[in-house]
């Protein structure tokens, strides 16, 4: 009886470690290997409204890019700083109301709006989830799922900014080429930008917030401090986000709250491949056009996208880009032990 | 008067709801988001039995309730184990597991027509001078019987002492020859008897709507949050404060704001005092 025991060797690619250090640019082939997977998603993203024909799915592009942003956000937060936000719904809903505001009280341009909606909702938003930035894990899960439901319920009850009716007639983008592609570079700029973010000084202390905050804390750095800056930097996100579904949807309301908003981006990190950043979005331009088309079957879709879910989080939890990345950067072989 | 006779009754229903959540938290360390949409299927599994398979409301019920603790079972058995130690992981699964049942319900035909169970007796009492309904008598009697059953289970069993162990030290607990998987499957399947027996008495209050799931799931949060996540008699002295809390906004303020109450009410304590009004074990833990 000779049984073998196996077990599969994972090593880097010689390329992969060249491309690391300033030998990069020695050769053609090393810069398309560095450029390539980039330059695919970037070109990708930019030709989508181009090359989809209907106007019905042209605004599915810019939904997607919305949930992008979120689940950008969402990334962030729970893989780079430790701290697992459900309340999505609650960055657009925020976002969102502020924009229809400034929008009608001010009459300002999406232009201005966008912006101010982006940086003041983030202001609001941190403000409101201060006091539950020292907890962490369940509780601060629990806490961000309960915000966006009691907001919902506050605005219902005491009727306030059109109650269930929501702020109507808010002015929207003045052509839908600026539409599309204002969201598209959006994005664009908030992946790669959070992902220069996460490699700079900060993202070092972020990443010891999440993984052992005592050493942060004994570095004499607040770990209070850093963490209202990563949920500024995530609602900020969000808050941009909501900010253009006003605009796009020319409507804000109590349903802005809504658990989609929670649960997409993170059904999309989870699948994408969460800790990556660039998972997440393409895992929101995946699922966002499927659960579009699955809108037919009503409620149907959420059963579907939480049985994905389910399914990913118990056999796959590494997600798609991971494992992308894996054999992007890795070949394996079986070797004797 | 009428505050206080419907401020005990609310009290029992909220501690009957969270006592199912606080069992499973408290002895496996498993936040079952799933918990409203147990509960909401109990509700469906009951009726469904009376009215399709014409069975007699009492076998429907009991019926009903070994199936919950099945499924209860089945959801630790084959879903959460595998994520087991991992608080994301935990959070995310038994909630999407709960979003999908309840919005399949809402999918699959349990919509528009208005579904009820029947009360156990009808008529009513008064009391003080206010008619209160027999049934919700008798949710008074079913939560003392199920608080002062779990109490005594938990005491004098062997399983219940069991538990205890667990919910104090799992480790310590596994070194001592306790199955820390069996009890977790065991508190689950009891977690979802509970939450049906909850449905039980409770539904035939009102309709079996989908939207209930989301409610209860919020107020057994609530209760178990204001009282420390895990701790009993912090569950059940917090499901009178909020209860009473929720009865008195209703008569003197408005009753939309019911549910911001309980919402108000998590996140204050959360804030305030994360390991709750009872819950001491994890105060160095939680907070940084």
């Amino acid at each position: 009886m000779d049984i073998q025991e196996r077990r599969k060797e994972r090593l880097d690619r010689g390329i992969k470690v060249r491309t690391e250090g300033i030998y990069a640019v020695s050769s053609w082939q090393e810069v398309t290997y560095l450029v390539l997977p980039r330059l695919i998603l970037i070109v990708g993203l930019l030709l989508l409204p181009l090359l989809i024909p209907s106007l019905y799915w042209k605004r599915v592009v810019s939904i997607a890019g919305i949930y992008g942003l979120l689940a950008l956000g969402f990334d962030f937060l729970a893989h780079f700083v430790g701290l697992v936000s459900l309340g999505g719904a609650f960055f657009i809903g925020v976002g969102g109301y502020t924009a229809a505001i400034l929008d009608k009280s001010l009459g300002l341009s999406p232009a201005f709006t966008i912006p101010m909606a982006a940086v003041g909702g983030a202001f609001v938003c941190t403000l409101l989830l201060f006091p539950a930035l020292p907890l962490r894990g369940v509780y601060f899960a629990i806490v961000t799922l309960m915000y966006p439901l009691a907001l919902m319920r506050i605005i219902e009850a005491l009727n306030i900014f059109g109650g269930t009716d929501g702020i109507l007639g808010v002015s929207s983008f003045p052509n839908r080429w600026i539409e599309q592609y204002c969201i598209i570079f959006t994005v664009i700029f908030a992946l790669f930008g959070l992902r220069r973010l996460v490699n700079e000084d900060i993202g070092l202390v972020f990443r010891g917030v999440k993984d052992n905050d005592q050493a942060v804390r004994a570095s004499g750095l607040s770990i209070t401090f850093y963490k209202a800056i990563a949920v500024f930097i995530a609602s900020g996100l969000g808050c941009l986000g909501g900010a253009y579904l006003s605009h796009i949807y020319m409507w804000s309301g109590i349903s802005q709250f809504a658990l989609d908003f929670s649960v997409i981006p993170i059904a999309a990190t989870v699948i994408g491949g969460g800790g990556t950043l660039v998972g997440p979005v393409l895992g929101c331009f995946f699922l966002v056009p499927i659960s579009e088309w699955l809108r037919e079957f009503g409620t149907l879709r959420i059963v579907f996208y939480s049985v994905i879910l389910m399914a990913f989080i118990m056999f796959r939890s590494e997600g798609i880009m991971v494992y992308a990345q894996r054999k992007y950067h890795q070949f394996e072989r079986w070797v004797k032990v | 008067m009428d505050i206080l006779i419907y401020g005990i009754i609310n009290s029992f229903s909220l501690a009957l709801m969270a006592i199912g959540f606080t069992l499973v938290y408290g002895i496996s360390r498993l936040p079952n988001f799933a918990h409203g949409a147990l509960y909401v299927v109990t509700g469906f599994l009951v009726w469904s039995l009376i009215n399709l398979l014409k069975l007699n409301y009492l076998v429907s019920i009991l019926l009903a309730l070994v199936i919950m603790g099945l499924v209860g079972a089945a959801i630790y058995r084959f879903v959460l184990i595998r994520v087991r130690g991992m608080a994301t992981s935990e959070i995310i699964a038994t909630y999407a597991l709960g979003l999908a049942i309840l919005e399949f319900l809402r999918w699959g035909g349990f919509k528009g027509m208005t579904y009820t169970l029947p009360v156990f007796i009808e008529g009513s009492v008064t009391i003080g001078g206010i008619p209160v309904d027999l049934q919700r008598i008798i949710v008074i009697g079913i939560g003392i019987i199920v608080i002062s059953f779990m109490w005594l289970f938990t005491h004098f069993s062997k399983t219940g002492l069991a538990f205890r162990g667990m919910a104090q030290d799992e480790h310590a607990a596994m070194m001592l020859g306790i199955d820390s998987d069996r009890m977790a499957v065991i508190a689950m399947a009891m977690g979802s008897i509970l939450a049906g027996l909850s449905a039980i008495a409770l539904l035939p209050l009102g309709n079996i709507v989908v939207e209930a799931g989301y409610n209860v799931l919020i107020l057994s949060i609530a209760v178990c949050i204001v009282g420390g996540l895990g701790s009993w008699v912090g569950a059940i002295i917090a499901s009178f404060m909020i209860g009473f809390l929720q009865i008195i906004t209703v008569a003197y303020i408005e009753s939309h704001f019911q549910m911001v109450v309980a919402l108000l009410a998590i996140i204050v304590t959360l804030i305030l005092k994360p390991s709750g009004l009872f819950g001491r074990q994890k105060e160095l833990e939680e907070r940084v």
